[in-house]
């Protein structure tokens, strides 16, 4: 039994890791209804930025603010080439726009830091806690526990900024139609702006969790992909669903791989993921915490 | 004042007391009235009376909770729009809802989708039935075109016309499908007086020449007035009136809807 | 003043709705085939044959594939690999195991078999739109490549999956030769790029468009959604399969599921994209400009790092120029969907309309 919970829980906190990436996508396109495919390769990038930098002799601090702030200047750079050219175009092509930006942030990674995987540290240990192991005999990495205090940290200081701030406000008009916010004067621009800086963020810490975890490598754009059944189980707009989302979508995976894999000669983690979040689709189109959309005839 | 151009028929389509509602809205509460056959009906109303979710109830975009349509002797408690098309109903939007991506001829063409017969092998190999099809749908297309007056647009994409005459278009493919029942929603809102009369024409000559019944909702009482044989008036989601212009618009339950008169 | 319609009228309507009403399009056309099926194989070397024009051509194929699904269907797809990997393992399956099977029968089987697994993976489409369809087709390409692996029947129990295509024989006659294979791959590209060409311009190109474009207008005129749906997905697969087969036979010679990676389907959604969405045309633009661009890109870097060496004595490093393709691409992406949405083949178009005013300025 206890290896159940063992199971359970090291799939939960897997799951938070997708959590974080999920994040960013939701940030984005609950402001700007953009799906934004490119946010892996964004986590990618920061990621690779920051060890850069750190190998080349800055701080671990100075690091992380001087890639926070390329990211803000890449965010700021992509609305400027990126989105804004492409106001109000329907959703798809927007999506696709935010496809070419994956394989140009890729390019540019790789061109700048190289294709050599880094290994990056952050001082704490992917160790179990002694403690529970001792009167459980559950094993628990403290790393995986901190990663979970991180993630919930970062959703509730986003959940206030959405709910309680004036720009927050201004997100979320700007998320349901373009034209209608820029027509009662929000700063289209600066939203987006501080958006996509904001994403860039949450972009880099997801970057540093990952790459503590598994190293940082070219596989990191492709975490993208295994937040798009998070979003769907919690759907897109939602904050708290991007984390159910990962929760349940990082539980399911471990407990499919491990209970289910035998049956079926194992490796169903590359498309379980994606069954799973196919099924629910077809019970509920629009997310645990989505909103429904009424087509007006 | 309405002419009787036809004899009019017998009744065709029967609504007994339809309720619909979205959530907390009552869009609809216990609606009863009838079309006969031949007939223009009309349907008026402030706005938000219900009026176009009465029409999407009658062709199957929506599904009431309660009530019963009769359509041609058949009794259901939902159309479903496929089948409302196969039966022979068409209809046009308030908000034009035409496919913006094809162009005038492709879009009436679709109108006629339910007559074409021939499998997607036949169309690729493009031989025999297809062509034929193909060929006869277009000539069929080409009468309604002319019946409009549209010939000199119909390889123009649609997103490129003015308003007036995509709602010409809409119509257009409506009628290509040869409907029996024609149900028009708003067919003058937004044009100007010559764009009216014309499209007053186009309807009028409709019911003339093809017998369609017609049921058209529209806000300009004049156009009403002249053209309906019946009207059905609707207010939040209730009947009001039933009758025919002259006594809908001496009933004083409608004239205080009118007004905004407390009832 | 070459490209004017002038004196081209039209008396009947079938003369109206030909492919190509211009006579100077026809005569264009005529001509580009007769290049393609004559003169290529006079002039052609064994490189372009097998290295660029065959490629293009499977590649146009499969572009065509996703191009009826996403461009007139209007159902996002990033799937398309795998339905290629059925094609290819399928071909593989039946020429092995059914002895003395027509070359074009297999093909057209495998096709088949990529038609129904595209049915099935297409029908969350009757519920569920745009991204969330996306995501759907993408579990059709993990799943689809996991299968092929995980049961060693598909490939015949070799190891690692690997399959090698066997040689191609239509009526007792080998088709070795690059030049042979050039030849069968054009003829069966160009076939289906008619059959194709013909469904777009009938009722059931118009469903898919309609369906695309607003599918509660056309439901309400009596279109079948669901089987809109499902034909899209189904004549897209078969197009897919075949190219996947074409893919294995006439190009790669042996290939395994692995060769279907999530990186092609991409590959080919961007030479929709480019290409031109909603056109068949533009599938043959955008394959041709996706195959060329590496090609390009492998000459003019050096050409440039000669050119900055002797300007200012550094070169680009060497490891640049696969990132760089990668960073072209994307630009190259957005750039076009900025600029001209509807891609090439509209690009294409505008060009004509300023041709039939050439050379006056308006």
């Amino acid at each position: 039994m206890s290896f159940f919970f063992e199971v359970l829980i090291g799939g939960l906190l897997s799951g938070v890791m997708y959590s974080l990436v999920a994040l960013g996508f939701v940030l984005i396109y609950k402001a700007s209804g953009v799906f934004n495919f490119a946010q892996g390769a964004m986590v990618f990038f920061a990621a690779m930025t920051f060890v850069g930098l750190n190998e080349a002799g800055l701080g671990f601090w100075l690091a992380f603010v001087v890639t926070t702030g390329v990211m803000v200047v890449g965010a700021l750079l992509t609305e400027r080439i990126v989105l804004r050219p492409l106001v109000n175009q329907p959703q798809i092509t927007l999506f696709m726009a935010t496809i070419g930006l994956t394989f140009f942030l890729e390019g540019l990674t790789q061109m700048i830091w190289g294709s050599t995987p880094l290994g990056l540290e952050l001082g704490i240990q992917d160790q179990p806690l002694d403690w529970l192991m001792d009167k459980t005999g559950i094993n628990v990495s403290q790393f995986d526990l901190f990663a979970a205090a991180v993630a919930g940290i970062l959703v509730a200081v986003l959940a206030v900024f959405f709910q309680k701030t004036r720009i927050g406000r201004a997100l979320r008009a700007v998320a349901d139609d373009h034209q209608a916010a820029l027509s009662i004067g929000i700063p289209l621009q600066q939203i987006w702006g501080i958006v996509w800086a904001t994403a860039g963020f949450v972009a880099l810490v997801s970057g540093l969790m990952w790459g503590a975890r598994n190293g940082v490598q070219f596989a990191l754009t492709f975490t993208a992909l295994k937040a798009l059944p998070v979003l769907i189980l919690g759907g897109f707009e939602s904050v708290p669903g991007a984390i159910v989302g990962g929760l349940i979508v990082g539980a399911s995976e471990k407990l499919a791989e491990v209970y289910v894999g035998p049956m079926v000669g194992g490796g169903i983690e590359s498309w379980v993921a994606y069954v799973i979040a196919l099924l629910f689709l077809l019970v509920r189109p629009e997310g645990l915490f989505g909103e429904k959309h009424i087509d007006r005839v | 004042m309405a002419t009787s151009r036809r004899t009019i028929g017998d009744v065709i389509l029967t609504l007994e007391r339809i309720s619909l509602g979205f959530g907390g809205v009552k869009a609809l509460s216990e609606v009863s009235f009838d079309v006969r056959e031949h007939e223009i009906r009309a349907i008026i109303g402030p706005n938000g009376a219900g009026k176009s979710s009465m029409l999407n109830v009658i062709n199957g975009v929506y599904h009431p909770q309660q009530g019963t349509i009769t359509f041609r002797g058949e009794i259901r408690r939902e159309m479903v729009p496929h089948q409302a098309a196969a039966q022979g109903i068409a209809r046009t939007f308030q908000n034009i809802a035409l496919f913006k991506g094809m162009s005038v001829l492709d879009n009436i063409m679709t109108g006629r989708n339910l007559k074409m017969r021939a499998s997607i092998l036949e169309q690729a190999i493009h031989f025999g039935r297809a062509r034929r099809e193909e060929l006869d749908n277009r000539r069929k297309v080409e009468e309604v075109i002319d019946f409009l007056e549209i010939q000199h647009i119909r390889k123009t994409p649609v997103g490129r016309l003015p308003y007036g005459l995509q709602k010409r278009v809409e119509l257009a493919r409506a009628l290509a499908a040869e409907p029996s029942m024609l149900l028009l929603d708003e067919p003058m809102a937004g044009m100007n007086v010559e764009e009216k009369q014309d499209m007053c024409r186009f309807v009028l000559d409709v019911n003339e020449q093809y017998g369609t019944t017609i049921v058209l909702i529209e806000h300009d009482m004049g156009v009403v007035m002249d053209i309906s044989d019946r009207v059905v008036v609707l207010d939040y989601g209730r009947k009001i009136g039933d009758g025919t212009p002259d006594e809908v618009r001496a009933s004083q339950a409608v004239i205080d809807a009118y007004l905004g008169v407390a009832h | 003043m070459l490209y004017r319609e002038a004196g081209q009228f039209k008396t009947a309507y079938a003369t109206d709705q030909q492919i190509f009403p211009i006579r100077q399009d026809r005569v264009a056309v005529i001509a580009v085939v007769a290049f393609a099926f004559l003169v290529v194989p006079v002039i052609g070397n064994q490189y372009w044959l097998s290295a660029i024009l065959i490629p293009f051509l499977i590649f146009s194929l499969a572009a065509l594939g996703l191009n009826i699904l996403t461009g007139y269907a209007g159902q996002l797809s990033l799937g398309t690999a795998a339905f290629m990997a059925v094609g290819a393992f399928a071909a593989y399956n039946f020429v092995l195991r059914v002895p003395g099977i027509p070359l074009l029968v297999a093909f057209a089987l495998a096709g088949g078999c990529a038609a129904l697994v595209g049915i099935v993976f297409g029908l969350p489409s009757l519920r569920i739109k745009g991204f969330y369809l996306a995501v759907a087709t993408l579990a059709a390409q993990f799943f689809i490549v996991w299968a092929l692996v995980r049961f060693p029947w598909f490939s015949n129990y070799s190891s690692s999956g690997v399959i090698t295509a066997q040689q191609m024989k239509i009526f007792g006659v080998a088709f070795d030769t690059p030049l042979e294979k050039y030849l069968l791959v054009l003829s069966i590209v160009s076939l289906m790029a008619l059959a194709a060409k013909n469904m777009v311009r009938s009722e059931v190109g118009r469903a898919w468009m309609a369906v695309r474009d607003m599918d509660v207008a056309a439901e309400v005129i009596g279109i079948r959604i669901m089987y809109t749906k499902l034909t899209a997905f189904a004549v897209s697969s078969f197009y897919c399969g075949v190219a996947g087969a074409l893919f294995a036979y006439a190009y790669l010679g042996t290939v395994e599921p692995e060769a279907f990676t999530l990186d092609l389907s991409f590959r080919i959604l961007f030479m929709v994209i480019i290409g031109g969405m909603g056109s068949v045309l533009g599938s043959f633009l955008g394959a041709g400009f996706i195959v060329m661009l590496p090609i390009v890109l492998n000459i003019s870097i050096p050409a440039l790092n000669r050119l900055l060496y002797a300007l200012v004595q550094w070169s680009l490093p060497a490891s640049i120029t696969s990132n760089l393709e990668l960073m072209v691409f994307g630009g190259l992406i957005i750039f076009f969907l900025i600029v001209e949405p509807h891609g090439l083949a509209r690009l294409w178009q505008i060009g004509k309309e300023k041709l039939r005013l050439w050379p006056f300025p308006h």
